[in-house]
């Protein structure tokens, strides 16, 4: 049991403070212009829901939002399933294991920017190697500033590429916890594969793959530096992911107002769906 | 058996390559990649190395990037350790509501930041200084340490706490030289985080910084689209930025789960 001790509040009144200064203030900032007009000098005139209004109501917010969903749901069904499949394969022991969590780790640790970069250099259709690869040795026609195809496919094996290593590292510190013992009653139980997978592996592995899928959902939802230095949401607006419609109506066209409105909706959704995926993926754990 | 150990091999093949393709790139002549393709660079050559190294505005990109990331990760590990401390140790009106608050400041979109970040350290006057962007990094980095250092702060018996009392040793006196040591790991941890999600965020550092504390990010996105495109250089620029987490990531590599998971490994 924890003691129960209030002056515990000292010690956490720092970081409260830190904390506050940079997430209350530039909150309260963005609920101040999303209910006013503004016009420059610094004149503001009250404008209500309006703003809200307009976003909720705009066929480019809905576009930009779909497309966001649609990324994020493809990189969940992509990096979940793979992620698993190669902790699985990974070695257990010996001196590959910490050659390969370093390996693995590292695209996670480049700057995020030089990643977009990155990926525009090997995509580069006549002298990167991806883009030569697919344009003269196998002939598909393949280029990112042309075919909106080719930019989602991109994006998203750019994606796979950065943070599936999350999900392996998750999942294998899950499966390193299993103790050897389980192995054995299973061989003696004659278990299959499948059956070791489904009954041993997958609930020992429940919580770390809980975690793994809320940091992905958050991050994929949130991103914006990747896709913008690779693309810059286009061709046209076929990438504009939300954080980039934001940035581009904020301090693109600086239409203060409704870019604060959209922050505003865009945060609530984030907050909601990833408090809706902590509760489902918990709620087996309460009933049992 | 032999079909599943090559699944890691492929993986780590996928991985590498587009870091190949980087490192290559940065070691070409400007005529050469401008020429065609090349699967290796056919006259090695650290032009790009040398004009990044002698460059002012370049290389004061890399140092202005390592002061704020440097007073990031000392600000965070700080404040977070007596925080972590009574999280791991006491309960208080709030603590739970608390922990999870700070959780939420890891989701909130930095694109909905920026402007109100910009906003906030040009009316306190910090604006284009290191310490506007340590602090502003602090909004997702001391969640993260306070989460990391309590994990493995909970790892620690209690009973070392009482024994201390008992012994009479004084609070400040047991934190800093009996518990301390005992999660040197953790900390360590905790500072290797810090330092890397300051390190690879772009957003809100470009936004808060003009010329005196450019980050190298910020100096190759204007390279990129201002003085022609000059993809040597660009490489070069960005092997560079990948050498501090290839150097620090073997010292972590039994821990790196647990700190992308905010210690709840």
């Amino acid at each position: 049991m924890k003691k129960l001790n209030q002056r515990a509040w000292l010690f956490v009144t720092p970081v409260l403070l830190l904390v506050a200064f940079n997430a209350l203030i530039p909150m309260m900032t963005v609920v101040n212009y999303s209910v006013q007009e503004t016009f420059g000098d610094n004149l503001f005139f009250w404008q209500g829901i309006d703003w809200f209004e307009q976003v909720l109501t705009s066929e480019r917010f809905h576009k930009a939002l779909g497309r966001q969903f649609l990324f994020t749901f493809l990189i969940l069904i992509i990096e979940v399933p793979l992620g698993v499949a190669i902790a699985l394969a990974m070695p257990r022991q010996g001196f590959w294991v910490p050659f390969c969590l370093v390996t693995m780790a590292l695209p996670m640790l480049i700057p995020w920017n030089v990643v977009g970069a990155m990926w525009n250099i090997f995509t580069l259709p006549d002298i990167g190697l991806l883009g030569y690869f697919m344009n003269h040795t196998l002939g598909i026609s393949y280029d990112m500033t042309q075919n909106p195809l080719a930019a989602w496919v991109t994006i998203v094996i750019m994606d796979v590429w950065h943070w599936t290593s999350l999900v392996v590292l998750l999942a294998y510190a899950g499966l390193v916890s299993i103790p050897n013992a389980y192995y054995q009653a299973a061989e003696i139980d004659g278990a299959s594969n499948w059956a070791v997978f489904r009954y041993i592996q997958l609930p020992k592995m429940k919580t770390v793959l809980t975690i793994a899928i809320l940091l992905r959902f958050m991050d994929s939802f949130n991103i914006y530096t990747e896709p913008f230095v690779l693309t810059g949401g286009g061709p046209g607006n076929s990438t504009t992911l939300l954080s980039i419609d934001l940035v581009k109506i904020a301090l693109g066209q600086f239409d203060l107002g409704p870019a604060a409105a959209m922050s505003l909706i865009y945060f609530a959704i984030t907050l909601l769906a990833s408090w809706l995926f902590y509760t489902l993926m918990t709620m087996n754990d309460n009933k049992s | 058996m032999r079909l599943k150990s090559l699944v890691p091999v492929i993986y780590i093949l996928f991985l590498m390559l587009p870091i190949y393709w980087l490192v290559a790139m940065s070691f070409k002549t400007t005529n050469e990649i401008l020429a065609g393709f090349s699967l290796f660079p056919q006259t090695w050559t650290l032009a790009n190395y040398t004009a990044i190294l002698t460059d002012p505005t370049w290389y004061w990109g890399y140092i202005n990037s390592i002061i704020y990331v440097t007073l990031n990760t000392i600000i965070s590990v700080v404040v977070a350790l007596p925080a972590a401390y009574a999280f791991s140790r006491y309960t208080f009106v709030g603590d739970k509501h608390l922990f999870f608050w700070l959780l939420t400041n890891r989701m909130a979109p930095a694109a909905v930041f920026a402007l109100p970040f910009f906003q906030l350290y040009s009316a306190v006057g910090l604006f284009d200084t290191h310490i506007a962007v340590a602090l502003a990094h602090c909004l997702f980095n001391v969640p993260l340490a306070v989460w990391i250092l309590e994990g493995f702060m909970s790892g620690v018996p209690k009973e070392l706490d009482e024994t201390a009392y008992v012994d009479g040793y004084s609070f400040p006196k047991f934190f800093v030289t009996i518990f301390l040591p005992s999660i040197t790991a953790g900390v360590g941890v905790a500072a290797f985080f810090c330092f890397m999600f300051s390190w690879v965020e772009l957003l809100l550092a470009k936004t808060l910084t003009a010329v005196e504390a450019k980050p190298i990010a910020a100096v190759m996105t204007r390279t990129a689209s201002s003085a022609g495109y000059e993809l040597g250089l660009l490489a070069a620029a960005g092997t560079l930025t990948i050498i501090p987490g290839a150097i620090v990531i073997y010292f972590v590599r039994n821990y790196i789960a647990k700190g992308f998971a905010l210690g709840r490994v």
